[in-house]
């Protein structure tokens, strides 16, 4: 049994100026330690898709889905009481900026001790050990005395490694790491990622590593989830996906990758995520797409061969001929 | 592109279409749409007071000593909200004062805007000797209660409604030296005073056309906030008898000659005090919808 | 920390002295001769003016005149009252006590009735309690109190008959006063009608005078709060699984705090600035309304001696009010130097 199902789940915010759908549909599945990456550029809704998940979004946004469940519980229909026994003990996330998602006015030591003291039946000499072995198990050099500091005393990278300890605090099945690395040192960066699958390996959770790199994901995940403007447009494991990318949107995220470059100069891809004004008709990438037809100008693509695409490319990474034409042609 | 369009679709000129602009974030805010139309009335009473008012606020009636307003027994009809103790009409007297109340009000921010803009700018232009001089009386003045010093001040200036203008006034310098320095300091790191100052502005020209306009959006709101305890304090040091002096119907002053019928006429009491209230509320509601509107950012009251 | 509170206290010291500036040129700006203003006597004869001057120091320079007026400040001699020729100094000490203590009440009452009120208001954001709440705190904050003080009366006084009108305690109790605060020496005296009597002597004035501090504390918890609500680690909280009372309660106000500590700061100049009209309106024989008393009675040594008193306790209250703020506030106490 998976430990984690998602199934058709969407996200419409209120906003001014009526609903925005930040999330349409989107499916996700996780088996216990395995490793998922979700890449997408900001604006996708990665990060959104998530927080829905861990019940973190504003009251402004509206949650659907057929299906959320973890370990063969349903989310949706769980008390909001039963939800947030959860968050924290069996889901737990950490997130993009450290040094603002500690709370300055308390030291590190209450904040991871807080934790298990929601979670956790441990008395307090129980808990103060299990903090410090938290500490100098997310690397953190002499433990004892950093849990009476206080978040401004750390850096981003000591941070985000305090983060770490307190979300593994109460062993979660699944960690969601919410672009852990982006507002990091690039030095940093790396140690951060190790330390992330180190420890993965060695509790057995499972992983859900949100990032815009794809270098990252080729390094980290076993499956690759890839979102655009609220879909996914491509869902596969990690090798097929880099060997034979079928969306165009996932083909031009690799060219984009320094290693991969062919010319001179490395590619790009033109124009940005639409936001709420300006969704195109037809495929939401129609714009920024190489091979863009009339028929993806007009008509909102199916998924075809594990991609949202009216045209998913062949093994060579060329388009292929549109369905309607295909069956029109046999 | 997208500007061009927006351009032409409303139309007009640039400053046509900032005050539209300033229109419909302020008219978002009902309580402020509110306020400015209480505010309108309380003018139109103060410009038109002798059409409005039934009577003269002076002119006492001797057979009509703290008639009750008229909805209560022993009303009377020609005194809408009833009579003092020396048969004076309420109702007139309140009318007319909200001319004091507005005036001393206007008086108050036009020599508070001047004075603290003038010293925030010149401080915070010439930086210096100068400006420690100002910033340190500035806080001379913070350190005395508002009240206190306006009453000592009034003190020195010999009682009535002029000294408790001046007096109020001063109070009121150091919030408008403070904003304007600072908001001075921050513009003219600007690249585009640097740029001026390259294209051979002069220090005047540059302070006054480049920088203080774009200073201004706090400053109009700490005036209206301003002129809002303006009128609060000009009622206290009425109702404290060194403010304006009998028989002016101003609304502080009404209420302290009241003082002593507390008990027997509610109503002597009661409605000056609520003029006072309601004026400076409504502008209150009109200051916050003004914050909105000007500047989503500046949330301090 | 220490570096911090040492930096606060130099910056005072300049404006307290220019506080005693302002208070010596005060007398000597005053409409009249200034030495027959102190010395509250009329048709003087010449040799009497001569030796006033004398005493007061007016035969001297401007500047020594200001040194010696400094010196005796120094000493605790702020002169005397020409009422009553006692020293402005005890005159002082032996009203300071009521003030106090109404203030602390209605500081106390602004607290407790703003806080709370501001936190609920932002969690229940855009609710009807939230919009009432606001509308009620823009009210008390436009309230002219020297009237809400009348209104109190009227209803609570006069009508129903609840409250005293004014004073301290009533006239039937007698007891010592160590500390001057009459609630607390009441409890201590073990007379429980006389506390009772002290009590229900202090709420009106404290409602009249805590009205505003408690507007102003209710809008800016409500806004930090709000400010608070939107950070990141108010998202950390609530995936720590966290609940909600808690992570209001503890994480968003914690911090919340240290942004209204500084509003009640401010306050404490509106706070003697409300003693002024509440004094006079409830006939509290506090600061206040000594100092318009003395206003009324032309009793200038008095008025000089007051502002500086009250300038200096203002600033003293301002300091350890900055103290405060650095002591909740992390990101100060824990910085070496």
């Amino acid at each position: 049994m998976p430990l984690l199902e998602i199934q058709n789940l969407s996200v419409d915010f209120a906003t001014a100026h009526g609903k925005f759908r930040a999330v349409d549909g989107v499916n996700l599945t996780v088996d216990p330690g395995e490793t998922v990456a979700i890449v997408g550029e900001s604006g996708s809704g990665k990060s959104v898709s998530m927080l829905a998940l861990m019940g973190l979004l504003p009251w402004t946004a509206t949650i659907t889905a057929d299906r959320m469940a973890l370990d063969g519980r349903d989310l949706l229909t769980m008390s909001k009481r039963q939800r947030r026994s959860l968050a924290g003990k069996d889901i737990a996330m950490i997130f993009q900026e450290p040094m603002t998602s500690l709370n300055p006015c308390f030291t590190v030591g209450f904040q991871i001790d807080e934790i298990l003291k929601t979670h956790m039946s441990l008395t307090r000499k129980e808990r103060d050990r299990r903090a410090i072995e938290l500490m100098s198990l997310v690397g953190i050099p002499s433990p004892e005395s950093r849990l009476s500091a206080f978040p401004h005393q750390l850096s981003g990278g000591m941070s985000q490694r305090v983060m770490i300890a307190m979300m593994i605090a109460c062993n979660p099945r699944l960690l969601i790491a919410d672009e852990p690395t982006t507002a990091l040192d690039v030095t940093i960066q790396a140690q951060i990622l190790e330390l992330l699958l180190t420890l993965q390996q060695e509790t057995g959770m499972a992983l859900v590593l949100i990032t815009h790199d794809m270098g990252v994901v080729a390094e980290t995940a076993q499956r690759v989830v890839v979102q655009y403007a609220g879909q996914q447009v491509e869902a596969r494991p990690v090798l097929d996906l880099f060997d034979m990318p079928r969306h165009p949107y996932t083909q031009a995220l690799l060219a984009a990758l320094p290693e991969r470059a062919t010319s001179q100069h490395l590619p790009s891809i033109p124009g940005v995520v639409p936001g709420q004004f300006d969704r195109p008709a037809g495929c939401l990438f129609n714009p920024r797409c190489e091979y863009a037809t009339d028929l993806c100008r007009s008509t909102p693509p199916v998924v075809r061969d594990g991609a949202l695409c009216h045209m998913p490319l062949d093994d060579a990474g060329n388009p292929t001929q549109p369905k309607i034409l295909a069956e029109a042609a046999s | 592109m997208s500007t061009a369009t927006t351009t032409s679709d409303i139309g007009g000129s640039p400053r046509t279409r900032a005050i539209a602009e300033f229109w419909h974030y302020f008219s978002e805010n009902k309580g402020a749409v509110v306020g400015l139309c209480f505010v309108g009335i309380v003018i139109c009473c103060a410009i038109f007071a002798p059409l409005i008012a039934p009577y003269s606020p002076e002119e006492q009636f001797r057979d009509y000593f703290l008639v009750p307003p008229v909805w209560e027994d022993g009303g009377s009809s020609m005194f809408l909200l009833g009579t003092d103790a020396v048969g004076r009409d309420i109702l007139s007297r309140l009318i007319y004062g909200a001319r004091y109340s507005l005036a001393a009000g206007c008086v108050i921010i036009a020599l508070t805007l001047t004075s603290g803009i003038g010293l925030g700018l010149t401080a915070g232009y010439v930086r210096g000797w100068f400006e420690v001089l100002v910033m340190r009386l500035m806080d001379i003045i913070l350190s005395v209660p508002s009240l206190l010093l306006a009453l000592v001040l009034v003190t020195v200036l010999g009682p009535g409604l002029f000294s408790a203008i001046v007096a109020i006034a001063v109070t009121y310098v150091p919030h408008f030296v403070r904003l304007t320095r600072a908001q001075v300091i921050s513009e003219a790191q600007r690249d585009y005073v640097t740029a001026s100052r390259v294209a051979g502005a002069g220090t005047l020209r540059l302070m006054v056309i480049a920088i203080l306009p774009n200073c201004m959006a706090p400053l109009i709101v700490q005036a209206t906030m301003s002129f809002s305890t303006s009128i609060l304090d000009v009622a206290a040091l009425g109702f404290l008898g060194v403010g304006a002096q009998p028989p002016t119907p101003e609304w502080g002053r009404m209420l302290a000659e009241a003082r002593e019928f507390i008990t027997r006429a509610w109503w002597v009491v009661t409605f000056p005090g609520l003029a006072i209230l309601l004026t400076v509320l409504a502008i209150n509601l009109m200051g916050d919808g003004l914050r909105d509107a000007l500047d989503p950012k500046m949330k301090r009251s | 920390m220490f570096r911090y509170t040492l930096n606060k206290v130099a910056l005072t010291i300049p404006t307290l002295i220019g506080v005693t500036i302002v208070a010596f040129a005060f007398i000597r700006l005053l409409p009249g001769d200034p030495i027959l203003l102190l010395a509250g006597e009329r048709g003087v004869t010449e040799e009497r003016y001569t030796q006033l001057a004398a005493q007061f120091g007016f035969d001297q320079p401007l500047w020594q005149q200001y040194l010696i007026f400094m010196g005796n400040l120094l000493q605790g001699d702020l002169g005397n009252s020409f009422v009553t020729k006692q020293p402005v100094l005890t005159e002082f000490l032996a009203r300071f006590p009521a003030t106090l203590e109404l203030s602390i009440f209605a500081m106390l009452l602004a607290l407790i009735v703003g806080l709370p009120a501001g936190v609920i208001a932002a969690v229940r954001r855009g609710t009807f309690f939230d919009h009432t709440l606001m509308t009620v705190s823009l009210t008390g904050y436009s309230m002219p109190i020297f009237w809400w003080g009348l209104l109190l009366i009227i209803l609570f006084s006069s009508i129903l008959g609840w409250t005293p009108v004014s004073g301290r305690i009533s006239v039937m109790y007698f007891f010592d006063m160590p500390t001057g605060l009459m609630t607390i020496d009441a409890l201590f005296s073990g007379d429980k009608g006389a506390f009772r009597s002290a009590l229900s002597h202090l709420i009106l004035p404290s409602i009249a005078l805590g009205t505003i501090p408690m507007a102003v504390i209710a809008r800016q918890t409500r806004s930090a709060i709000l400010e608070v609500l939107g950070e990141d680690y108010i998202r950390t909280a609530r995936a720590k699984g966290i609940s909600a009372w808690r992570i209001v309660g503890l994480h968003a106000l914690r911090n919340a705090l240290i942004t209204v500590v500084t509003v009640i700061g401010l306050q404490v100049g509106v706070l003697f600035a409300g003693a002024i009209l509440t004094e006079t309106i409830f006939a509290w024989p506090g600061i206040g309304k000594w100092m318009i008393d003395s206003i009324y009675r032309r009793d200038y040594q008095v008025v000089q001696g007051g502002l500086i008193l009250i300038a200096g306790i203002v600033m003293i209250v301002n300091l350890i009010v900055d103290f405060l703020y650095g002591l909740i506030n992390p990101r100060i106490r824990h910085t070496r130097g």
